[in-house]
């Protein structure tokens, strides 16, 4: 082997070999780049909840990594039907049409119940409270006009890389949307 | 004109379905209301209940939508990632200054850790790579791919520069270093294979949508969010209590990013050395590396009969390569079966395959239930889907296990080529760039213009000239 040499126009073997990886490697590195950027786009994604596959399975509430879910139960005011008997808020079969937790269906009373004129009750959701159990949604969706679905708040929402729901998702539902667009609202009830 | 939303209304339009908990079924009341029912969903398009028609003026309050962080921080991210190496590469080759190192790995460990939470995040990115070159339906976020990009290609010229005081796992690891001590040379060796595979791993499971692995056992992540899974938290604290000990355990034995960014930095233009100038051989700087890069001079053995030894067992290995890679790509089809597990529509399709033929469940169903119900809506469909991810799974993991072979095969190879060193100089690979040798070397003390290479104050608390020959 000869001596390694200092002097750039007659370069060692060895040296002659890194520079040959290197030019390599950034010639690699550029068509990689090239490759993907072709299909990436400038915006962002997050995550979000497709209302119209979600079986309210429960695993918002159990599965996202921050202590509370980023996903939380939110108001489709204009499908709901300001119903005296809501069957998102109440039990099946309540005892009574009040606002006793023996008769809520929300195990955290995050939904509050106001009256605004004969026969008619606003149902709001107080998100500092909601857990995202879908509890209430499950009740709308079944037997009311489904006004009640989840989504992701992006005002809590970390962006996972990867959404840790997402994986148990039993509906399949969590998609990555653009970050400019970042929720899916429901505009129309579930039919009959 | 509005239908009472009674209990009778709550059955009737429960009837067909049986997952919940309902009321007892009424069968002449239901019969009415779903005629009522039917005939107003004519008018009223799909609503169970019409909307109300109110006589106040109240008005319908807006579903509220907050916002999440604006769309130009994800530039603001980038620019502050290119900025950082920028500086870090400055403070390594220009100032030589480790504070500089200790200052910028603060603020990295404040913006890219504590504030942005650890995501986005240059080891990650791997993933999102992968998986926009074999999903072609992923489009990966330019910003992603920024983080991505960006420290490798720094690695070609200036060697791991992000390492050294960008990556906020790594300043975690460097700041809660106590007192080093040295891991073996067999299981530094050993376990710096790991993050190859590691890196592998990763890509096959996000490449065929399986898993983010690497997202789902980042040990440091769930420090940074002050929350997250039981065992992660563990891991991270573990790793870290560790890291007191052993420098930057994660970086060094399971990084798979730090495996890409060694790979650019052992070809890397420019590379980090000890000293300004010229070295002394004093010796002063042996112990200073607690990274195990920092090795010592070696000069190559030319007795003819060694150098054939050396020459006959340097062509064995290379001529084992091919063999291991093949052996290890069959061995890496028993673990195809494993890997496919991992993947929910893979998981979910076994299940349903099994139970083909058992009748649905009624009642309240956990949320595996209702995934196979799902499943079950579009079986045949659902089940040729799996199969199509479970073939890319199989060909996937013959192609990790030729990889695990790779690795093994070349660290052998490079074990036992010569390397010839003349003076004490960083392993640019293993080299983090934290710059803690600098202040070891009496060369650099001179530079600094201390008188005659003396610090006044030794550097270590222990005095200088016992360690002088």
């Amino acid at each position: 082997m000869s001596p390694p040499s200092s002097n750039p126009n007659n370069p060692s073997r060895r040296q002659f070999l890194k520079d040959g990886a290197r030019i390599a490697a950034a010639a690699g590195l550029g068509g990689l780049m090239g490759s993907i950027a072709m299909r990436s786009s400038a915006m962002n994604t997050v995550w979000q909840i497709d209302p119209q596959k979600c079986v309210r399975c429960g695993n918002c509430a159990t599965h996202c990594v921050l202590e509370q879910s980023a996903v939380k139960c939110v108001h489709a005011y204009a499908i709901c039907g300001y119903c005296q008997l809501c069957t998102g808020y109440f039990e099946p079969e309540p005892n009574d049409l009040n606002t006793g937790a023996e008769n809520c269906l929300c195990p955290t009373a995050a939904i509050k119940r106001t009256f605004v004129e004969d026969p008619y009750f606003e149902y709001t959701i107080d998100e500092r409270l909601c857990i995202g159990c879908a509890k209430c949604v499950e009740g709308c969706n079944r037997f009311g006009n489904g006004s009640l679905f989840l989504q992701v708040r992006h005002d809590r929402c970390v962006n996972c890389n990867e959404c840790a729901i997402s994986k148990v998702c039993a509906g399949d539902a969590f998609r990555r949307v653009p970050a400019n667009a970042p929720y899916l609202l429901k505009t129309t009830s579930h039919g009959l | 004109m509005r239908p009472d939303a009674n209990e009778s209304g709550l059955t009737a339009a429960g009837g067909p379905e049986n997952r919940a908990a309902r009321p007892r079924f009424n069968p002449t009341l239901s019969l009415s209301v779903l005629i009522l029912l039917l005939i107003s969903t004519v008018a009223l398009a799909q609503q169970r209940f019409p909307p109300p028609d109110f006589e106040s003026g109240h008005k319908l309050p807006l579903t509220t939508t907050p916002a999440g962080r604006a769309f130009i921080y994800e530039y603001v991210d980038v620019a502050v990632l290119a900025a950082c190496i920028a500086i870090s590469v400055f403070l390594i080759y220009r100032k030589r200054s480790r504070a500089g190192l200790v200052g910028l790995s603060l603020f990295s460990l404040a913006y890219f850790g504590f504030y942005r939470k650890g995501c986005v995040c240059a080891i990650g990115s791997v993933q999102n790579i992968a998986l926009a070159l074999f999903e072609p339906g992923y489009a990966v976020p330019v910003s992603v791919l920024a983080f991505f990009i960006l420290p490798l290609a720094v690695s070609l010229f200036f060697g791991r520069s992000f390492c050294a005081g960008v990556c906020p796992h790594g300043a975690l690891q460097d700041l809660v270093l106590l007192k080093p001590i040295k891991v073996p040379a067999w299981l530094e060796q050993a376990l710096s294979t790991l993050p190859f595979i590691y890196l592998g791993a990763g890509v096959l499971l996000a490449g065929t949508g399986s898993a983010f692995l690497i997202c789902q056992y980042d040990p440091f992540v769930p420090v940074f969010r002050l929350s997250g899974r039981a065992l992660m938290v563990i891991a991270g604290v573990a790793l870290l209590a560790l890291g007191m000990f052993v420098g930057r355990p994660y970086c060094r034995f399971l990084c798979p990013y730090g495996a890409l960014l060694k790979a650019g930095a052992m070809v890397s233009r420019w590379r980090v050395t000890v000293t300004p100038d010229n070295c002394t051989q004093c010796r002063l700087c042996e112990t200073s590396c607690p990274f195990g890069a920092l090795r010592e001079p070696e000069e190559v053995q030319t007795t003819p009969s060694v150098l054939r030894q050396d020459r006959r067992r340097l062509a064995f290995l290379i001529a084992l390569l091919p063999v291991l890679v093949l052996g290890c790509a069959w061995v890496g089809d028993f673990f195809s079966g494993a890997a496919a597990a991992l993947n929910p529509t893979v998981s979910l399709a076994d299940r349903l395959a099994a139970e083909k033929e058992t009748p649905a469940k009624s009642g309240a169903l956990s949320p595996d239930d209702l995934a196979l119900d799902r499943a079950r809506q579009n079986a045949d469909e659902f089940l040729r889907n799996a199969e199509a991810i479970r073939k890319r799974i199989t060909t996937g993991s013959r192609i990790f296990g030729g990889w695990v072979g790779l690795v093994i095969g070349l660290k052998l190879v490079g074990l036992s080529v010569h390397r010839r060193r003349k003076d004490y100089e960083p392993t640019p690979g293993d080299c983090l760039a934290c710059a803690r040798c600098f202040e070891f070397c009496p060369s650099e003390l001179v530079r600094r213009g201390f008188p005659n290479g003396f610090a006044s104050q030794p550097l270590d608390g222990s005095p200088l000239e016992p360690a002088l020959k």
